[in-house]
C-alpha cells in the first residue's frame, strides 16, 4: 500500500472542493432551502405521510440524502472528468498508485463532500424544523454508503464519458429520475400500485428510506433489508468501478 | 550490468495500426540516450508503455530491472516522465502541484522541491496558478514534476519543442547536470543538433521499428559521405567536368558544395580536376556528415 500517496490524492480531492466551497457546499444547501420553502409550505396540508410526523419533517431527511448523493456524484465525476479532459490525469497515473488507492481517494473525497453538504442542509433546515434522532449510527451508515455508491458511480461515469454531455446525461437521465422517484417527496405506499411496485426496484429508495429511519425509527421497509440492499449495491458498484480502473478502461490507453 | 531500461519484443497495436513493432533493445544505466524518429514513429507510444500509461499488446519493458506490469510500483518509482504535451492542472499553484506530485510518490520532504524551484528558476512563480504561466514556464514545471521523487531514469519527450533559445540553454545545462549526477536520461527531440550535442547513445526508430542503435560516434561514422565546400571566384560552373557535376549538392551565392564519398573520392584529385578547367576558389572547407544526414539516409525522411 502506498499510504502516503493515497493520503495525498485523497487530500487533493478534498482540497479541490473546499477551495470552491461556495459552489460545492453552499449552493446545494441553498437549493435545498428553496425546495423546503416551496414544497414544504405548499404541500404541508395536502400530503399525509406517517401519523404524528409533519410533512416538512418527513421531507427534510429525503432532501438531505438527495443532496448527499447528488454532491457525492458530482464531486468525483467533475474532478476526474476534468483531469481527463485537460490531460492532467497523467499526473495521477504516473505515480505508484494502485486502482484500489485511486478508488479510495476519489470515493473517500466524495463521501466527505456528501457528508459536509448533508450536515449543511441539516443545519439550514433547523430554520424550518428540528428533527428527532432515533439512531445516529444508522444515519451515518446510510449517508456513507449512499455517498460511497454515488462517488463510485461518478468515477465510472467520468471514466466512460468522452465529453461533458455524457456526464450530464448520466446525471439527468439516471441519477436525477432515480432520486426523484425514490420517495424523497412522498411515501411510495401512496403511489398507484404499479409505481409502488416499480419503486422497490430502485436502489435509491432504500437509501432514502433507511436514512429516514435513522431520524424517526419508522420506515416503509424493514431497515435491515434496506441496509442489506444498499450494501450490496455499494459492493457491486464498487467492484465495477475497481475493475474499470484495474483494466485502465479508456484511461490507460 | 543491469540495464536502466530493457525493452523486449515489444508490440503495440492501435486497431490496425502497428505503432510499436517488435522493439528490442536496452538503454544502459548512466547513459544519455537519444530516441529519434520522424513524426508518428512510435517514440511517445514507447515512452507511454514504459510509464504504464499505455499497455503493450505483447512483449515487456522493465525499468531498473522492474517489470512495468508485474513490479509496477518499483518501476514507476524509478521513472520520471516529462510528457510531450503541455498539460497542467489549472486548479493549483506551482508549489502546491509539486508537493502533491511528490506526495503521490510517497515523498514528504519539501527541501528538494525548493531546490528544484530554484534550479529551474521558478521560485518567484511558486505561488502562481499553473494556468497563468507561459508555455516555457509550464514546461519547466513539468520537468520539476517529473523529478520530485528523484527517479533513476528521466525521460523527456521533446522537452525543447517550442522553447526559446535562452530556455533551451538552461534546460540543456540542467539536463546535463542531471546526467552528471548519475541519472539515466532518455531524450526525444526533432532537433538533431540537440541530440548530437547531448546524447552519447542513440536509437532511431521508424514505423515502430528500430532502424539504428549505436553510440553517437559510431552512428556518425556510418555516413558514407562528406561535403566539400568551395567559395568560387566565379559564378559560372557550366563547364564543370562531367564526373564532378554529378556530385554537386548545391551552388548558392558562389558557394559550391560537393558531396563526396569518403571511401572513393580523393579530395586532391577533385581539386586538380577543378583547377584543370580553370575553376578558381578563394576558400574551402570540409563538412563532415551530421546526424541529420545519417538520419535522412536511414529513414528516408527529410525531417526528424
Ligand atoms: N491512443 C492512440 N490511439 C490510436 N492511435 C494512436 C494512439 N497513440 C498513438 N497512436 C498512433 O501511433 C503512432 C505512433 O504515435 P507516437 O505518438 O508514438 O509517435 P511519435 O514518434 O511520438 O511522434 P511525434 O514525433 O509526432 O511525437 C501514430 O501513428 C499515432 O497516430
Ligand atoms: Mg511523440
Amino acid at each position: 500500500m502506498n499510504w502516503y500517496g493515497l493520503y495525498t490524492l485523497f487530500g487533493k480531492e478534498v482540497w479541490r472542493f473546499v477551495k470552491v466551497g461556495v459552489q460545492t457546499i453552499l449552493t446545494p444547501v441553498i437549493t435545498v432551502l428553496l425546495y423546503l420553502l416551496v414544497f414544504g409550505s405548499v404541500l404541508e396540508e395536502h400530503v399525509q405521510v406517517y401519523p404524528g410526523i409533519s410533512y416538512i419533517a418527513f421531507l427534510v431527511p429525503g432532501l438531505i440524502m438527495m443532496s448527499v448523493i447528488q454532491n457525492a456524484f458530482s464531486n468525483s465525476s467533475s474532478s476526474l472528468f476534468q483531469s481527463k479532459m485537460t490531460g492532467s490525469i497523467v499526473f495521477m497515473l504516473l505515480p505508484p498508485l494502485s486502482s484500489g488507492e485511486f478508488y479510495l481517494a476519489f470515493v473517500g473525497a466524495s463521501v466527505v463532500r456528501g457528508l459536509l453538504v448533508g450536515l449543511g442542509v441539516w443545519v439550514a433546515a433547523l430554520l424550518f424544523v428540528t428533527l428527532p434522532i432515533y439512531s445516529f449510527s444508522i444515519l451515518l451508515i446510510f449517508a456513507i454508503l449512499g455517498s460511497g455508491v454515488l462517488g463510485a458511480l461518478g468515477v465510472i461515469a467520468s471514466v466512460w464519458a468522452d465529453k461533458w454531455d455524457h456526464i450530464s446525461a448520466f446525471q439527468n437521465f439516471a441519477i436525477l429520475p432515480l432520486t426523484f422517484l425514490s420517495g424523497v417527496f412522498y411515501r411510495i405506499e401512496n403511489l398507484p400500485e404499479f409505481w409502488e411496485q416499480l419503486s422497490y426496484y430502485n436502489p435509491f429508495f432504500y437509501m432514502i428510506d433507511g436514512f429516514r429511519y435513522g431520524f424517526f425509527g419508522i420506515s416503509e421497509v424493514d431497515v435491515s433489508i434496506s441496509l442489506m440492499i444498499v450494501s450490496v449495491f455499494f459492493v457491486v458498484v464498487s467492484l465495477i468501478c475497481l475493475w474499470l480502473l484495474h483494466i485502465g478502461y479508456k484511461i490507460r490507453n | 550490468m543491469l540495464a536502466a531500461v530493457n525493452i523486449s519484443q515489444l508490440h503495440k497495436q492501435f486497431g490496425n495500426l502497428h505503432a510499436v513493432s517488435g522493439l528490442d533493445f536496452e538503454i544502459p544505466k548512466g547513459s544519455f540516450f537519444g530516441l529519434l524518429g520522424p513524426n508518428g514513429a512510435g517514440k511517445s507510444t514507447l515512452i507511454n508503455i514504459m510509464a504504464g500509461l499505455v499497455r503493450a499488446s505483447s512483449g515487456s519493458v522493465s525499468i531498473m530491472g522492474y517489470d512495468v506490469r508485474h513490479n509496477w510500483r518499483q518501476a514507476r518509482q524509478s521513472l520520471g516522465v516529462v510528457p510531450q504535451e503541455l498539460v497542467v492542472d489549472p486548479f493549483f499553484t506551482v508549489s502546491e502541484m509539486l508537493r502533491l506530485q511528490a506526495g503521490y510518490f510517497g515523498c514528504k520532504s519539501s527541501a528538494w522541491i525548493e531546490e528544484l524551484l530554484d534550479i529551474l528558476n521558478l521560485t518567484d512563480k511558486a505561488n502562481t496558478n499553473l494556468h497563468e504561466l507561459s508555455g516555457g514556464m509550464k514546461r519547466r514545471v513539468l520537468i520539476a514534476q517529473a523529478l520530485v521523487h528523484k527517479p533513476d531514469v528521466v525521460v523527456l519527450d521533446e522537452p525543447t519543442a517550442g522553447v526559446d533559445v535562452e530556455l533551451r540553454q538552461v534546460l540543456w545545462k540542467f539536463i546535463k547536470q542531471l546526467h552528471q549526477n548519475g541519472h539515466t536520461i532518455v531524450l526525444t527531440t526533432h532537433y538533431l543538433e540537440e541530440a548530437e550535442a547531448l546524447c552519447d547513445k542513440l536509437a532511431i526508430i521508424d514505423n515502430g521499428k528500430l532502424v539504428a542503435l549505436d553510440t553517437k560516434t559510431a552512428l556518425l561514422a556510418r555516413a558514407s559521405d562528406r561535403f566539400l565546400c568551395l567559395n568560387l571566384n566565379n559564378s559560372d560552373i557550366s563547364h564543370l567536368p562531367h564526373l564532378i557535376k554529378s556530385k554537386v549538392e548545391s551552388f548558392i551565392d558562389n558557394q559550391l558544395v560537393l558531396r563526396l564519398d569518403k571511401a572513393q573520392d580523393e579530395i586532391g584529385s577533385i581539386l586538380e580536376s577543378l583547377l584543370a578547367v580553370n575553376i578558381r576558389f578563394s576558400d574551402l572547407h570540409i563538412k563532415e556528415a551530421s546526424l541529420e544526414d545519417v538520419f535522412i539516409s536511414l529513414t528516408g525522411k527529410e525531417k526528424a
